[in-house]
């Protein structure tokens, strides 16, 4: 591919800003498994499996599911954020498979928010 | 037929008979019999109503309301004032697990309210093997900006501006290091990211490459662009494999967007970056070691000066600033100095991330805007100390740095009131220890590090760490006489002034702190042969005391070798014969009942 410019750096920015709010894509949900080494080392790899096989067997293709890096309450881990399309952020805490397993199909999929295994809503990042 | 005015639908499943379903309905029918409701309001018991969990439960037509938990008690209340009077009891509603109100907004959280994320602004927030994310909360702009709208001397005067430090624990203000290094001629230059995060109980900078290795990439471009350095390295070490992975994963994408390479967004400035992976020996997170290292030699420091901004790598001037300082880059050019400055304290700007651990409720990273009181980290933001223990100290700076106990504990995050405290900011590592924590043996533990990571190139360092590690065994031991003390500040006072680099020169901090203000440890290990923190086994009498023993028989249970013998009523006792000292009965205690 071609060297950015500046420009084409804002058209990334905006394009994919856009797409990580839900906005477009059609997608209306986004999970995020936060895997940085605190993450993995308590299990969150296999709350990625169960995720992955839960997503294949609801074939929903408007569910995003994303990882990222440590959020910072590493006592914690493992943890995920569900995104629903025009709600607040969940972020669950000490997930497990069967916990990922109920939070996808509960939450993601019928938009009841598992409440005993929340950690908070919203997001911690001050604009 | 009757007809009902109301109907109370009981549920009968098996979950709720378990939890008392069936008193509560013969208590709810007597209440309704003594109240002369019989004839208007029915009860029905119904089947699994599924929400199990909140059991017993019941429904009340025709309002709907879901009662939850009943217990016999309550029936008077409700038939009271629900039936009779028509005012539900709304103690006793059923909350909809959907509802929000049950969960805290992550603001209202106080781990997260108290932090001010700069370095830590994408954590947990974008794919870190995802440039795009990166781009778009803002990434690269900064380095747009630098590379096309700014002169190298500009971007080293906003970077002065803004006050920043070296957070890798010297604090040397990062725009002056520049400055020195773009002042200095030469062809060939290079940046370079100390990656190689070694203090005991740190992982501010692993957290940073794993989850927003582009910030970094992104205050390396920077960097370069304001010394006029073509070449650039990371020096990660290897026992940090899914942070290598990540920063070269980062590295491609960057690549292939030209954001890395020949002329970078079009500005015709080119740079590179590459990861060298160090083999983990602490001495090579000193910056002249360091260089060495990457030169293919052994990780050894050398006498400074000349310093590496005059002749760095391969002999030509070089920056090398740790990662969490790389990550402050780009926010403070997007924004401005004055605005990175407007943060802090007067000597002290911006944020600085923790990595908090240790006897602390929230384990995890956090940060901070200068001049928080370390009290408000550990107690507000970390949740304070577990299982009901009593604070005693914090570990600042690892083994170069030193503990502030609890009469210090206001002291604010700021360079020179942290080293007024006896400790150092050092690269953000932060250990709390209970009174469970011995501190002759947390400084033993500390020397025993130094004198293993010592390269051994100088002699204070190489002979003068091992005869304080020494000593501190033997005061561990029980064998310390008081004139110990004495020979250990000599020691440290010595290889203060004389070790080669910063490794030495810090090593023997650890001591000279836990003397300054745990002196009385010291004294009880020497002169009445006793560990108070009971941590040293061979000091410990492993003797019950039976005014203390509940006779819980919790130390029988977990010891590990059988040397415990208890009975129901009766208090413990430990079979010294038996006993291999491995302390599980004292930890397992609750009571303190072990001597």
């Amino acid at each position: 591919m071609t060297k950015l410019k500046l420009d084409d750096l804002k058209k990334i920015r905006d394009r994919v800003h856009n797409e990580t709010m839900l906005r477009e894509g059609g997608a209306t949900a986004k999970v995020t498994v936060h895997m940085g080494t605190c993450g993995i080392a308590s299990g969150a790899r296999q709350v990625m499996e169960a995720l992955m096989e839960e997503l294949t067997l609801a074939g929903r293709r408007d569910v995003t599911v994303t990882t990222s890096g440590c959020i910072g309450l590493c006592s914690e881990e493992p943890l995920v954020t569900v995104e629903i399309l025009g709600q607040e952020a969940i972020r669950y805490h000490f997930m497990d498979k069967n916990k990922m397993r109920q939070v996808f199909r509960r939450h993601v999929l019928e938009g009841e928010i598992q409440t005993d295994f929340a950690l908070g809503k919203g997001t911690e990042h001050k604009e | 037929m009757i007809r009902f005015r109301s109907h109370l639908l009981i549920c009968g499943g098996t979950g709720c008979h378990s939890s008392g379903a069936n008193e509560v309905k013969k208590a709810l029918e007597a209440e309704i019999r003594k109240a002369g409701l019989a004839e208007e309001v029915r009860v029905v018991e119904t089947g699994c109503n599924g929400y199990c969990a909140a059991g017993p439960v019941m429904v009340v037509y025709p309002e709907g309301i879901f009662y939850q938990k009943l217990t016999v008690a309550d029936m008077p209340q409700l038939v009271g004032e629900h039936l009779l009077k028509g005012r539900p009891v709304e103690r006793l509603f059923y909350r909809e697990p959907a509802k929000k109100e049950g969960i805290p907004g992550m603001l209202d959280i106080p781990f997260f309210a108290n932090q001010q994320l700069i370095a830590l602004r994408n954590k947990g927030l974008i794919d870190a093997e995802a440039i795009d994310e990166y781009i778009a909360r803002d990434g690269y702009q900064a380095a747009g900006k630098a590379l096309l709208e700014m002169t190298p001397a500009q971007i080293v005067d906003e970077m002065k501006k803004s006050g920043l430090r070296g957070r890798g624990g010297g604090g040397f203000p990062t725009g002056v290091k520049w400055s020195f290094c773009a002042a200095t001629p030469g062809d060939v230059k290079y940046v370079l990211c100390n990656a190689d995060e070694g203090d005991p109980g740190a992982f501010m900078d692993r957290s940073i490459l794993e989850a927003d290795p582009h910030s970094v990439l992104e205050g390396m471009i920077i960097a370069a662009r304001a010394i006029g350095a073509h070449q650039g390295y990371i020096y990660c070490r290897a026992e940090y494999p899914l942070a290598v992975r990540r920063l070269n994963i980062a590295i491609d994408q960057a690549r292939v967007y030209g954001l890395l390479g020949d002329d970078i967004l079009g500005s015709g400035f080119g740079f590179n970056v590459e990861v060298y992976q160090g083999a983990g020996a602490f001495v090579c997170g000193e910056e002249t070691a360091l260089m060495r290292s990457i030169e293919g030699q052994r990780g050894m420091p050398r006498p400074r000066p000349p310093f590496p901004a005059v002749a760095g790598l391969w002999g030509k001037p070089t920056v090398l600033n740790n990662v969490e300082t790389f990550a402050n880059v780009s926010p403070i050019i997007l924004k401005g100095g004055d605005w990175y400055a407007s943060i802090g304290t007067e000597t002290s700007k911006g944020t600085k991330v923790f990595a908090l651990t240790g006897a602390v409720h929230n384990i995890g990273l956090v940060e901070v805007p200068m001049g928080t009181p370390i009290r408000d980290i550990i107690y507000t933001i970390g949740g304070g100390i577990p299982n009901k223990k009593k604070f005693k100290a914090v570990q600042l700076g690892g083994p170069s740095g030193g503990c502030i106990p609890e009469e210090y504990l206001d002291t604010p995050c700021d360079y020179e009131a942290i080293i007024k405290a006896g400790a150092i900011m050092g690269s953000g590592g932060m250990i709390v220890m209970d009174e469970t924590t011995c501190m002759v043996d947390m400084a033993r533990f500390f020397m025993d590090f130094v004198q293993d990571e010592s390269c051994g190139k100088c002699t204070p360092c190489r002979e003068g760490t091992r005869r304080m590690l020494q000593i501190l065994e033997k005061i561990c031991h029980g064998h310390g006489v008081p004139e110990d003390l004495t020979l250990l500040e000599e020691l440290a006072g010595m290889i203060r002034e004389s070790a080669l680099c910063g490794l030495g020169q810090t090593g023997p901090n650890p001591v000279l702190s836990t003397l300054r203000y745990f002196r009385n440890e010291y004294e009880a290990h020497i002169i009445e042969k006793r560990c108070p923190a009971k941590r040293c086994a061979e000091l410990v009498k492993f003797v019950v005391n039976l005014e203390k023993c509940t006779k819980c028989g919790q130390c029988f249970r977990a010891c590990p070798v059988g040397a415990v013998s208890w009975e129901k009523k009766q208090p413990a006792r430990i079979d010294r014969a038996k006993c291999i000292k491995c302390l599980t009965c004292i930890s397992t205690c609750k009571f303190d009942a072990i001597d």
